[in-house]
């Protein structure tokens, strides 16, 4: 494919209306605050698990072991475990973005060799922001900035694969260890899935107009930002993030409670276990079609390795339903032809499978 | 005053057209606020991520979505 010709000179616009003057006077004081504010909530944090425990069985009177008591205690524990984790991570990371816009990282990336760049892509990914409907214009723009199509997908891949907030909240309620499988797989599977993909040559499966695209110049809007206007950003992000998603996290965490409680130990190891070699493929064709937020299939994914499931399998199952998702897909048909976007599944797919199998090997 | 407010419909640009028409009420102005969501006129305008906001030709914002006082220091 020929790259589309930027019509004008690479020069970006800056708006000095944009510039934030608001004065770091306050630096100090803000990081005390913010050093204070952490303490408390580890504090807090710290007391979760035996609250929940008294709350349970003695406030409730509830029998320790019992289906109910289990279930309840479950709850209890994990819900504000799980919203103070999310709450402060999507803290973290919304003051991490405003570090990187999808100009920069398209900036970044053209110019890039086709292997450095699918993992430079990959990597940039988890950290850029991104939402699945803005999934076109990005394409249109990395088109245009005559990126290859391979090092397309590796983004396309790792940005709602590598999911920082699952990542977190497997580490909060996993341990570190299934967390950075979790990291280090998904990498591989955007950095080899758009490998391959360039490796076909498949740019004519691109949309036509897409192609002929003439854009304009690209705009740049740089935006001078104070720790003070990060700081709001981070604010803003819980705003938005937690304050939409903490239902599916208390529905989650509900699905997961039952399963805790009610479903028998070991009740999984014969579906979703080591030994039964088509639960892989069964976890990723279930998990295509469905959509949930990463924060919420987590806690349904803690439940279902305490019953006895494999870790392969219920990684397996979590990457197909936050990687693969149908309303993505319909999204991408615009730019892409069907052809591609099956081969988009098809790829992706394989390495999920395969990462599956792995780690149900493995471990 | 020409308005537009770029975006495929997903929530964070509903929010940004939420926030311009009420800059637009607020201000009591007299513009014409419209919603861009085919791709490739984004494209032609040099967007490349959503939401975005241009103001009579001139883009203000560009991958998220601005907050009401912000549109209200743009069109004053």
């Amino acid at each position: 494919m020929k790259p589309i010709q930027s019509t004008g000179c690479d020069c970006s616009k800056t708006d000095p209306s944009l510039t934030m003057n608001t004065k770091n006077i306050h630096m100090g004081k803000g990081a005390l605050t913010g050093l204070l504010g952490f303490t408390l909530w580890y504090l807090i944090y710290r007391q979760l698990e035996p609250f929940s425990h008294y709350f349970s069985y003695s406030l409730l009177g509830l029998e320790r072991g019992s289906h109910l008591g289990e279930a309840i205690q479950f709850f209890v524990y994990d819900t504000p475990k799980v919203m103070m984790l999310l709450t402060l991570i999507v803290f973290v990371i919304g003051m991490i973005r405003s570090f990187f816009t999808q100009e920069r990282t398209r900036k970044y990336l053209a110019g890039k060799r086709e292997t450095a760049g699918n993992a430079m892509a990959a990597l940039l990914g988890i950290v850029t922001p991104f939402c699945s409907c803005s999934a076109v214009p990005l394409f249109l723009g990395f088109v245009q900035a005559g990126i290859p199509l391979g090092v397309t997908f590796s983004f396309l891949i790792a940005a709602p694969m590598v999911n920082e907030i699952a990542l977190i909240l497997l580490y909060g309620l996993l341990g570190w260890k299934v967390a950075a499988i979790y990291l280090v797989s998904g990498l591989l599977i955007a950095i080899v899935a758009g490998w391959i993909i360039g490796r076909f040559k498949l740019e004519h499966w691109i949309e036509d107009w897409v192609q002929e695209m003439r854009a304009g110049e690209v705009v740049v809007v740089e935006e001078k930002l104070t720790w003070a206007n990060r700081v709001e950003r981070g604010r803003e992000a819980v705003h938005d993030i937690v304050g939409k998603v903490w239902i599916y996290v208390v529905a989650g965490i509900g699905v997961g409670a039952l399963i805790h409680g009610y479903v028998p130990e070991e009740f999984m190891a014969s579906i979703m276990g080591k030994d039964a070699w088509w639960s892989v493929p069964a976890a990723v064709v279930v998990g295509i079609p469905m959509y949930s937020s990463a924060a919420g299939i987590v806690p349904v994914i803690e439940a279902l390795l305490g019953k006895g499931a494999a870790l392969g399998t219920v990684l397996a199952f979590m990457m197909s339903v936050i990687a693969l998702s149908l309303p993505e897909m319909v999204i991408l048909r615009k730019v892409l032809k069907p052809k591609l976007i099956a081969v988009f599944i098809a790829v992706v797919g394989t390495g999920i499978l395969f990462t599956g199998y792995l780690f149900n090997l493995v471990i | 005053m020409q308005i537009k407010v770029c975006g495929p419909g997903c929530t964070a640009c509903e929010k940004a057209q939420k926030a311009v028409e009420a800059a637009v009420a607020a201000k009591g102005l007299n513009a014409s606020v419209t919603k861009v969501s085919d791709f490739q006129e984004m494209a032609q305008l040099g967007i490349f991520s959503t939401p975005a906001v241009v103001i009579n030709g001139e883009v203000k914002c560009v991958g998220r979505a601005p907050k009401q006082t912000e549109v209200e220091g743009w069109i004053s």
